[in-house]
């Protein structure tokens, strides 16, 4: 059995050179698909034999995208337009932008006229995604989706490679999952950074890959002895957490991971798509089983009370609420989420990141000295 | 038995501050220097703080850095949070603090204590110069006067010139348009003092205030701004007397408990 720290190794490799994965796809003559957050129907991509490649934004100062967007859009949006301006993903196919939320409504027309060159596949959602109405609306936009991916792609996508890869995706979740809860119950075997590259890798890899290498990971982590751990255990929540510097700061105050409910990570990969006759309605089935994101709507904030029951049962310290620089929704969820851990006497706190982020000593004070109060 | 010196240095954004605590009581020596971390005011802090106290480095049983630049600091025994520090030396400053409301050079901060003085929560602003000592120097030179001057310009004021609160270059020209409609400079200073008082009176609020309330940090001098602030907030809000030294005395504290601690 390979050592997990190999594993570990070559997966944050894969998450830090995501150019070079879409680059030897490219080569092998496979298509790709970019896909923007949230929650777009990606198992269609790679049922029609393409590449998904996950574009949440990229680490990197924007100029041309401040022709396009004002400086008050979130930076995952600025800076996925930033790269498609600059010419980086050139080599996709098209790209998929879902209309999860007000700034992303915008990223489509302005997409279409900075970088003609990749066409766009607009992806619509049911607001009331859990109803039989909302979840039909859902099913009608998938399977337009299929019709322009299978033009675009000059590839017929049938019901059985959808039906195949529902299982490779929902095979690559439960791999995910069972990575977190092994990562949670041995806090210190893996750093922040590590956790995050993990998963990250995912967004860059053909699934089916991931999956045999995170299994392979979970088994050598499982193996290994639970490290005598003395740092502070919290739960992430927000949007994303993979920011290099952020991470460090976590590294470097000794902050361990044990969950977290970010719509990057586990928000992502926490349900499976329901198994039908009508594969693709499983997948609109699915987008109404999703819960803890706040681009979606959620009656009675479901998100809050899960937050809470999670931070409970991972044994954490607290809670570090991420979130997204002049993201919308998030700030909405931050004010019944932070009653809600407050009444449950749940310690947490808020910082905020951007892709655009240079300095992290406001950041590192703050982490400091919330692990500090929870020494 | 011995007397043992603990120093504690504050690397803020615009300012180096230094003290010297003798057997975790006593100030033996301090220091302020107008330049902050990365610039040679922490070494200056430290050889003014050693001067006025007599003592050389030698003499100093544990260093703790804090502020912005406390990784920067060679020879530090403990680096900690600015956050915890300021804590510290304010529940040293004023027993039974519940509530400091910190303004430095860049930022601002609310700490809410324990009633044992432990930091229980905190707030920290934007990333952004409004309503911060930077927002009051910039304020100051549109005025063509200095920060130290405006308390007294204040306290001459016979009204209050409305100023935003949100950014400092749109007060900034703000500022500048009231001059030209020759608005006068103390009234124009009010306003400025009261927009920064509401800028971080919504921050206060939002950790929670409960008296007493202490102001630390730079701007904690301008009385002016802690008078705007105390009707902003309807407490009375106190000052130590070197509100600047409140971090570097909290991580010299920090530094006698640990060696304390360390001992036990």
């Amino acid at each position: 059995m390979r050592e997990y720290t190999s594993i570990v190794q070559e997966l944050c490799g894969i998450a830090a050179a995501p150019k070079q994965q879409l680059e030897r796809a490219l080569a092998s003559g496979k298509k790709a698909v970019g896909v923007m957050p949230y929650f777009a129907p990606e198992e269609l991509v790679y049922a029609a034999g393409a590449l998904p490649v996950g574009l949440w934004g990229a680490d990197m100062q924007c100029s041309e995208s401040r022709r396009y967007f004002p400086a008050f859009i979130c930076s995952i949006l600025h800076s996925t337009l930033e790269m498609g301006i600059s010419g980086q993903l050139d080599g996709l196919s098209a790209i998929m932008i879902p209309i999860s939320c007000d700034s992303l409504k915008g990223m489509g027309a302005n997409w279409h006229y900075a970088v003609p060159q990749v066409p766009i596949i607009n992806v619509a959602f049911a607001e009331n995604r859990k109803i039989a109405a909302g979840v039909e609306f859902t099913l009608s936009q998938f399977k337009k989706i299929r019709k322009q991916l299978e033009e675009i792609l000059g590839a017929e996508i049938s019901d059985a490679a959808i039906a195949s890869a529902i299982a490779v995706y929902n095979e690559n979740r439960a791999a995910l999952r069972e990575f977190t809860r092994i990562v949670g119950e041995k806090p210190g075997l893996l750093s922040a950074s590590e956790r995050s590259g993990v998963i990250k890798a995912g967004y860059f890899m053909d699934r089916a890959e991931h999956t045999a290498l995170v299994r392979e990971l979970n088994a050598a982590l499982s193996a290994a002895e639970a490290p005598e751990f003395r740092g502070v255990k919290v739960v992430l929540s927000g949007i994303m957490a993979d920011c290099h510097g952020l991470l460090e700061v976590f590294d470097k105050n000794r902050l361990a991971v044990v969950a977290d409910q970010l719509a990057y990570e586990s928000v992502n990969f926490a349900d499976d798509t329901p198994v039908t006759d009508d594969p693709i309605r499983g997948m609109a089935e699915r987008l109404g089983s999703i819960e803890g994101a706040s681009v979606l709507y959620d009656l009675g904030k479901r998100r809050c009370t899960q937050l809470a029951e999670t931070a409970q049962a991972s044994g954490a310290d607290g809670v570090i609420f991420v979130l997204t620089k002049f993201c919308d929704p998030e700030e909405y969820d931050f004010v019944p989420l932070k009653r809600t851990l407050e009444k449950a006497g749940i310690p947490l706190l808020q910082i905020e990141i951007d892709r655009q982020m240079d300095s992290y000593g406001q950041i590192s004070s703050a982490v400091e000295a919330f692990c500090e109060t929870l020494a | 038995m011995a007397d043992v010196y603990t120093m504690g240095v504050d690397l803020g954004s615009t300012a180096s501050k230094c003290i010297i605590l003798k057997n975790g009581t006593e100030t033996v020596g301090s220091a302020v220097i107008p330049s902050g971390a990365g610039t040679s005011g922490p070494e200056r802090a430290l050889a003014a703080a050693l001067a006025s106290a007599g003592l050389t480095r030698s003499d100093i049983a544990a260093v703790t850095a804090t502020g912005y630049g406390r990784e920067s600091l060679d020879g530090a025994d403990w680096s900690v949070s600015e956050l915890s520090c300021h804590a510290l030396g304010a529940a040293r400053e004023c027993p039974g603090v519940m509530t400091v409301i910190d303004i430095g050079g860049q930022d601002a901060k609310v700490l809410t204590l324990s009633a044992e003085g432990r930091l229980e929560n905190f707030i920290m602003n934007d990333k952004c110069a409004a309503g911060t000592g930077r927002f009051l120097d910039v304020m100051a030179r549109v005025l063509e006067t200095e920060a130290d001057k405006l308390e007294a310009l204040d306290a001459a004021a016979e009204g209050i010139v409305p100023i935003s609160s949100t950014c400092t270059v749109f007060a900034e020209s703000e500022v500048i348009s009231q001059l030209s409609r020759r608005a006068p400079i103390p009234d124009i200073v009010a306003g400025i003092h009261r927009s920064v008082a509401v800028r971080t009176a919504s921050l206060a609020r939002r950790a929670g205030v409960h008296e007493p309330v202490l102001m630390t940090g730079g701007v904690a001098r301008n009385g002016g701004v802690v008078r705007a602030l105390e009707r902003e907030l309807g407490v009375s809000i106190g000052v130590p007397p070197a509100p600047q030294l409140c971090g570097a005395l909290g991580a010299a504290i920090y530094g006698w408990n640990k060696l304390n601690k360390n001992k036990s």
